[in-house]
Order: structure tokens, then C-alpha cells, then sequence
């Protein structure tokens, strides 16, 4: 028997047209009254129409997206169940059988198609060697030729870029909306995201000012006079996976990422003591100028972020 | 002139007609023979087949309700003042694409039902992908000659994530403009090269000049979807070739498919499946909100969303990224960050395990024949016990990405709650493997009695004090009567009758009637009588 035919296993052995169709039981129907189902996927259908009529005339008038979904939902369910129906209980029910045959090719086959790929066709290439390597050669410079443009037209290379942001000795500490922050401005336990001077909104730029106190504040050895008047500035980039740092929780004295929930510790230099952040969030060392702007002294002296490799 | 020719005609019925366009087509591209082999192919009539339909119809939905969306989105990060009709964001600066997105919600008719129809088609792709990839796996559909069409598939699940991705990336909202902004950490945290590649796909540090959400969008739009479109008929034309599988049964062999034939039958009910899948999605997109970019503004660098969570199929990616202990390795200047363990390693070795899933088990249980019978999961416990493990793994991990929003929920302390993910990641699945392993084989031990059930005894208390077990009457399917091995039920003699009866009346249950027990007409009628 080929692979093409479908008989029952009533039949098997036979041609599907030897069949008489009168006597084939899986020709028969599920439905014990088609003509009650036939009478009900006309509905399911009739349904459908419905809908999607009212759908052209609330596409005309306008309406909630509720409705819109609802016509859809009920227009698509009736053909469905209409189609499903139809299928199943007004269809052949069989069941029908398929014979499964061997997927590989004979051996002869394989050997006869071996015969002409490395027969005909691969020796005849092997015999001009030469030739495919100056081809293979020719496409080779196509290819570091296209390196080129591929790679300038992504990006630059990361280069220093990573390692310094725009803050810099004397950068004066602004607003989001590019005011300038004096050092009255924040109440002990306020703080506020803050940007150098001509970068507001900078992604790497932004930092954040917490007053955590009202006297000079020394969260390391060798941070001195970094934190003037109670004022302390951490970079805003999570250096778990980069998210801003948006959440301080002024009784314990730590800011909290809300991606991932690292914790830092403000007074001690913002040491991670919870979540997977791995170092603490570098901090900048401030001033205040002579007319009471709050300044940077220096940039940051470590990258701001996420790790990498080229740290 | 035209009419006299026609009238020279004799006039064709619409059969004829079509018979004859048939034939016209068939004398060009000779279709019959492989036509009648196609509409002959046997779909086998099991539930679980169903499941592959839904990831595809899905697929379908996305395709169409995205080239919709594309006649109104702008993929563009430039900045522009809102004067849409969202009355709350009026006035504020936005970017064109998420001026757009919030346009196709707003002021396009269907709009929103478009949009969160797309977005609904995608996370059930990916689910629909996800139990079928279940399916598969747990029944050894993937064995020989399959391991090809498996490769496609998880190819697949690969690439719908990753446009699943791309896509709810686009609207540059809030919260998505916070993932994309994570995603440039994991691609930064590769080592050697993971700047580079970070800088080359954003157009330089983040968040770039503006290039990312053209190029997201290209790829969203074109490239990805292109490759899916044919690896989806790579996969459908597989298994075209090698036939479907089946469970056994009756008239079931390796040697045959038995069910139902591509036409008519297969091709009317998939036809109304499809129907149902969009109907369910548009009843989905119409009525179950689904990301609200409104509610979230738009996306700057330096501003962040509370509990915020990623697309489900995502979450396991952002649990992992939540449990990892904060560990890093720094030497000789150069570091391997936090994140490449959990958003590059463990992706990269999940799915590597995937692909090669058919391969090691062929090589571990020493099976290279062809299989075309599927097994019950039961009747290997080996390999299900490691799939459900893996299953929990990766559930574990999905709940691990709400670890604030358990912690809110619960009212405990969110350390507490990081502290648990952490250990219970890892214990869970063995404990999920064991009892899988277990229940594989009492359901084996079940299996030779073809699943039937045991017949049930009632403890009876007399006035007296005194317990009789007296058996249930016997229902059809009992294990003891069709195994033959039913033991005499305990003799309601006249005695134990009589205190039943004063035990029935003394709790206020009517005297019983006779039960009559009709077992299998082949084991012989046996009568109970209880009186």
C-alpha cells in the first residue's frame, strides 16, 4: 500500500476506491441530527454577521474599547464554534489511518547521490584547488572590507567613555531643572537628584543629594571633606544592573534600588549591605563655594554602573 | 464578437468550473499527487496537539495586529510636547514613539484593542510555546527522527522572547525604558567583548543618540519576525515529512498515524481554532488592560517606577538577576560583573541544555531507534522527574522576580523573603524531582490495572459500639472486580443485619432498600442483598 492512502482499519488492505462509500463507516457523521446541527453553526455564523456589522457601525460612530472587544470576542467565538462544529460533527468521522514509512532513503539512494555530488561534482572541484582558495580568499577581503562599515555604522568603540562622566573640579551641583542648589536648600533627611552644570538629564550624570545631617558627615578614611554641612552625593546608577537609585529611607540611612532591591548604606560610603548590588554606589566629593553653591571638588574617582570587563 | 463565442459554449456548472481551474493549475505546477498525499496527512485526534495550534494562531495575530500598529507608531526618540487627548500627560515633553503609542490608544479607532490584542498575542506565544515545548518534552516527541523540529522549536521560543522583548521596549515608557536600560548592563557585563557589544547595539554609551529605538524597532519589525516566519514553516513543513506522533491505543503502531485527515475534517476545526484563539485575544485585548504606558509617563534616564516587573516570560531572567548573592570577580583590572552569571551564563547554559536535550538522553539511555509511539510521562520517570525539577527551577525563579511585591503582600521583611529565594531556588526542585519520581512509578503500578479505581469499604458503627467494614456496592470500573481478585464481601448475616438496621434508625437514616450490584456481565452476576 502507498504512502498516500488513508483507509480504516476495517479496510485495511484495500484501495481507498475499492471502498464503497455507502459502506465505508468512517464516511458517517458524528452528529446523530445533522440537520439540528447544521440549523445551530448557521446561528454561530449568523452571530458572527451580527457582530461584526455593529463592529462597522461603532467603527463609524465611535465607542469603548470594552465593546470593541466584546463584538470581536463574540464574532470570532461564533465562527469558531460554528467552523469547530462543522468540522467535527458534520465531517467524515473516521477514524482515518495514514501508514508511516521509512524517513531515511535507501541505500541505493544514497549511494546513487553520492555518486554525483563527490563523484561528478566534487572531484571535478578538488582538481582546481587552487582555484577555490584564491575564492575563498576573494570573499575573506569582501569580508574584513565589510567589518568596517558594519562596525562604524553600530558605534563607536566603548574607548574611555565608560570610565568618566561629565562631572568634573567645580562643577556646580543643578536641579533637574537646571537650578543651581545652595546649601540651605535641603532640610536634614531631604534629597534630590541632581546633575553637573550643563548636563541636566545626562544619563551617567546623575547623582544623588542626600542632607543627612547638619555638621560635616565622613563616611570613610580619606573622604575628609567630602561631605560639607551634612551633605553627601552618590551616583544615581545602581551598580548592580544600572537602574536609577530612587528611594532613601531617611531612619535607617539607606537607599534602596527598586529594580532589584539592593540596599546601600549612606553613612558608610554606600555599601551594599543587602540585594546583589557587588560595590557601593562611588561617591562624589563635595563643596561649598564661596557664594554658597554647592559644588563637586573632583568627578567621581571610579567608574559610575554596572561592572565590565575592562574595569 | 463575444457573445456569438459564448453561446458556441455549452455552459459550465461552478464544479466544472473548478475542475477546470484545477486542472489548468495542475498542468503547470503538477500538484495532484502530492496534493492528495497533503490532504491526506492524518492528524491524530489527542487534546495536547491543540497546543502547538494555539503558539501558532497566536503567531498569526501578532503578524496582523502588528502590521496595523506599524500605520500609526514613530520610531523615534525625538522629544516633542504632549497635546494629545490623555488630559493628564498634557503638556509634558515626550518622545515621538511614545507620543504615537499613546495616540494609537487614545485617538485610532481599535487602537488600544490592536495594541493590547498584540501584546496579549505575544504572552500567549510564549506560553502557548512554553506548555508545548512541555508536551513534547515530557512525551519524547523530540526523540529520533524529531531532534531537528525540537532545535527549530526552541529556536523559536529564543527568538519570540527576545522580540517579546524588543517589542514591549518600543513605546519608550517608563517602565520599559528602565528594562532596556538592564538589558545594556547585561550586554555590557559580557566579558572581553561586552562593551563593544553593548556600545554597537546602542550606538555608544548608554542611552545612546536616539539609534536604539529605530534599531529595535528593525529588528522587532523585520529581522526577527522574518527568521520566525520561517522557522515556523521550517517547523511545520518537518513535520509535514516525518508525520505526527501519537499516543499508543488501540490500532495505534509505530508503523501508522491514526486520527483525523487535513481535509476535510482537520482543516474546518483548525480553520474555527483559529477563530477561537483570536476570539479569545480580542476578548483579552477588549477587556484585560494589559501595560498602561499612560499610567507609567515617559522614559528618562534618571527616573525609575516602583515594583516594577518585566513580561512573564521574562520573569525567570529577572528573579535570577534578584537571588544572585553579590558576588563579582575583579583581577589584574579586569572583572566579571555581577550580572553575566545570571543574565548571560544561566540563559546561555538553559538553553544550550535545550538544544541538546534529544542528544544527551539518546546517549544516556543508549535509544538511537526511531520513535513515533509517545511515551507516558509515567512510563519514564527519569526523564520526567528531571523535567518537572527543571520546571520548578524555573517557576522558582519567576517568583523570585516579585520578591518587593511578596514581601508587601505577606507583610514580611523583603530580606527574609530574598533570604528564602535563595536557598529554596535550589532545594525545591530536588524536592519537586523526588516526589515526581515517586509518583511516576505508584501511577506505573496503577497503569497495569488500566487506571481503575479501588473499591471503596464503609466503616459502620452499630448502637453498640461494635465497627463492621462492609464494602460499597460495587460500581463499574472496580478494581477488584475486573481483576478477579474481589475478596468475599463480609456476609451481611441476619445478626450484623439486625444492628444495622437499629443503627440506622438511631441516627434517622430511612431502613435501605435491597442494592442490587450488576459487576460485568462476563464475572457472572452477583446480588447483594442488604436489607
Amino acid at each position: 500500500m502507498s504512502e498516500q492512502e488513508v483507509t480504516s482499519t476495517d479496510n485495511v488492505g484495500k484501495n481507498e476506491d475499492e471502498i464503497d462509500p455507502a459502506q465505508d463507516p468512517r464516511l458517517e457523521l458524528l452528529a446523530k441530527k445533522p440537520d439540528q446541527m447544521e440549523k445551530l453553526i448557521a446561528l454561530c455564523f449568523v452571530v458572527a454577521i451580527v457582530c461584526f456589522v455593529a463592529m462597522m457601525v461603532f467603527y463609524v460612530k465611535g465607542s469603548s474599547t470594552q465593546v470593541e472587544g466584546a463584538l470581536m470576542a463574540v464574532g470570532f467565538g461564533g465562527l469558531g464554534v460554528g467552523m469547530v462544529a462543522w468540522g467535527k460533527y458534520l465531517m467524515p468521522k473516521g477514524p482515518f489511518e495514514e501508514e508511516r514509512h521509512l524517513i531515511g532513503s535507501t541505500e541505493e539512494d544514497q549511494k546513487a547521490f553520492a555518486d554525483v555530488f563527490i563523484g561528478r561534482g566534487t572531484v571535478a572541484v578538488k582538481r582546481r584547488s587552487f582555484l577555490g582558495k584564491l575564492l575563498g580568499l576573494a570573499t575573506a577581503v569582501f569580508g574584513i572590507f565589510a567589518l568596517g562599515p558594519i562596525m562604524d555604522s553600530l558605534g563607536p568603540n566603548p574607548g574611555k567613555a565608560l570610565d568618566s562622566t561629565a562631572w568634573k573640579k567645580g562643577s556646580k551641583v543643578v536641579s533637574e531643572h537646571g537650578r543651581a542648589i545652595k546649601v540651605d536648600d535641603l532640610e536634614v533627611g531631604g534629597f534630590m537628584t541632581v546633575f553637573p552644570e550643563g548636563n541636566v538629564g545626562s544619563y551617567d550624570g546623575q547623582t544623588l543629594l542626600i542632607r543627612a545631617g547638619s555638621s560635616d558627615i565622613v563616611t570613610m578614611a580619606g573622604r575628609e571633606t567630602w561631605g560639607p554641612k551634612g551633605y553627601l552625593a552618590y551616583s544615581k546608577v545602581c551598580t548592580h544592573a544600572g537602574c536609577p537609585i530612587s528611594l532613601y529611607q531617611q531612619e535607617t540611612e539607606q537607599l534602596l534600588c527598586p529594580c532589584h532591591q539592593s540596599l546601600f548604606n549612606v553613612l558608610q560610603a554606600a555599601e551594599p549591605v543587602f540585594g546583589p548590588a557587588p560595590r557601593p554606589l562611588p561617591q562624589l566629593p563635595l563643596a561649598i563655594d564661596k557664594n554658597g553653591y554647592i559644588v563637586a571638588q573632583a568627578g567621581y574617582n571610579e567608574p559610575i554602573g554596572p561592572g565590565y570587563w575592562n574595569f | 464578437m463575444p457573445s456569438l463565442l459564448k453561446k458556441d459554449k455549452p455552459k459550465q456548472t461552478g464544479a466544472e468550473k473548478a475542475t477546470a481551474g484545477a486542472k489548468w493549475l495542475d498542468d503547470r505546477l503538477g500538484l495532484a499527487k502530492g496534493g492528495r498525499v497533503f490532504f491526506n496527512k492524518i492528524f491524530p485526534d489527542h487534546w495536547s496537539f491543540m497546543l502547538g495550534e494555539i503558539a501558532l494562531y497566536s503567531f498569526v495575530v501578532l503578524l496582523v495586529t502588528g502590521v496595523f500598529l506599524t500605520l500609526y507608531y514613530v520610531p523615534s526618540a525625538d522629544m516633542m510636547t504632549y497635546h494629545g487627548s490623555y488630559a493628564p500627560l498634557k503638556g509634558t515633553q515626550v518622545s515621538a514613539a511614545y507620543n504615537s503609542t499613546l495616540a494609537i490608544s487614545f485617538n485610532v479607532r481599535f487602537g488600544l484593542l490592536v495594541r493590547q490584542m498584540h501584546h496579549w498575542a505575544a504572552d500567549i506565544f510564549l506560553g502557548a510555546i512554553a506548555v508545548h515545548m512541555c508536551r513534547v518534552f515530557f512525551t519524547g516527541a523530540f526523540r529520533r527522527p524529531r531532534e531537528l523540529n525540537w532545535i527549530v522549536g526552541v529556536t523559536l521560543l529564543i527568538l519570540g522572547i527576545s522580540n517579546g522583548f524588543l517589542g514591549y521596549s518600543l513605546p519608550d515608557d517608563l517602565i520599559s525604558g528602565t528594562g532596556l536600560r538592564i538589558m545594556f548592563s547585561v550586554v555590557e557585563s559580557i566579558p572581553v567583548v561586552g562593551t563593544h557589544l553593548a556600545f554597537w547595539l546602542f550606538g555608544g554609551n548608554y542611552p545612546g543618540n536616539g539609534v536604539i529605538i529605530p534599531r529595535m524597532y528593525m529588528l522587532h519589525v523585520l529581522l526577527v519576525p522574518a527568521i520566525m516566519v520561517a522557522l515556523v514553516g521550517a517547523h511545520l513543513a518537518l513535520l509535514v515529512k516525518q508525520k505526527h506522533t501519537q499516543f499508543s491505543g488501540p490500532g495505534k503502531t509505530e508503523k501508522n498515524v491514526v486520527g483525523t485527515p487535513m481535509w476535510p475534517g482537520f482543516m474546518f476545526k483548525t480553520q474555527g481554532y483559529f477563530f477561537l484563539v483570536v476570539a479569545v485575544l480580542a476578548g483579552l485585548g477588549g477587556w484585560a488592560q494589559i501595560n498602561p504606558i499612560w499610567q507609567y509617563g515617559q522614559y528618562f534616564p534618571y527616573k525609575v517606577s516602583y515594583a516594577v516587573q518585566p513580561d512573564w516570560y521574562m520573569g525567570w531572567l529577572d528573579g535570577a538577576l534578584r537571588i544572585m548573592p553579590s558576588w563579582e570577580f575583579q583581577n589584574f583590572g579586569y572583572m566579571i560583573p555581577n550580572m553575566f552569571f545570571p543574565s548571560v551564563l544561566l540563559p546561555g547554559i538553559a538553553f544550550n541544555i535545550f538544544i541538546v536535550w534529544p542528544f544527551i538522553e539518546a546517549k544516556v539511555r543508549k535509544d538511537y531507534k526511531e520513535h513515533h509511539l509517545l511515551e507516558r510521562p509515567r512510563d519514564n520517570p527519569w526523564r520526567t522527574s528531571i523535567g518537572a525539577g527543571a520546571l520548578a527551577f524555573f517557576f522558582m525563579l519567576f517568583a523570585a522576580s516579585s520578591t518587593d511585591v511578596l514581601a508587601n503582600y505577606f507583610n514580611i521583611s523583603l530580606n527574609l523573603v530574598l533570604w528564602f529565594f535563595r536557598f529554596a531556588t535550589y532545594i525545591i526542585p530536588f524536592i519537586v524531582s523526588a516526589v515526581t519520581y515517586k509518583m511516576c512509578l505508584e501511577l506505573q503500578a496503577l497503569g497495569q490495572y488500566g487506571g481503575r479505581r479501588k473499591r471503596f469499604n464503609v466503616v459502620l458503627r452499630t448502637a453498640e459500639g461494635e465497627y463492621l467494614s462492609v464494602k460499597t456496592p460495587a460500581r463499574p470500573g472496580d478494581l477488584d472486580i475486573l481483576s478477579g481478585e474481589e475478596e468475599e464481601p463480609l456476609e451481611l448475616t441476619e445478626q450484623v443485619s439486625q444492628k444495622l438496621r437499629e443503627s440506622a434508625e438511631l441516627i434517622g437514616v430511612s431502613g435501605s432498600e435491597s442494592t442490587k450490584v450488576q459487576p460485568p456481565a462476563d464475572e457472572g452476576v452477583r446480588t447483594v442483598e442488604r436489607d
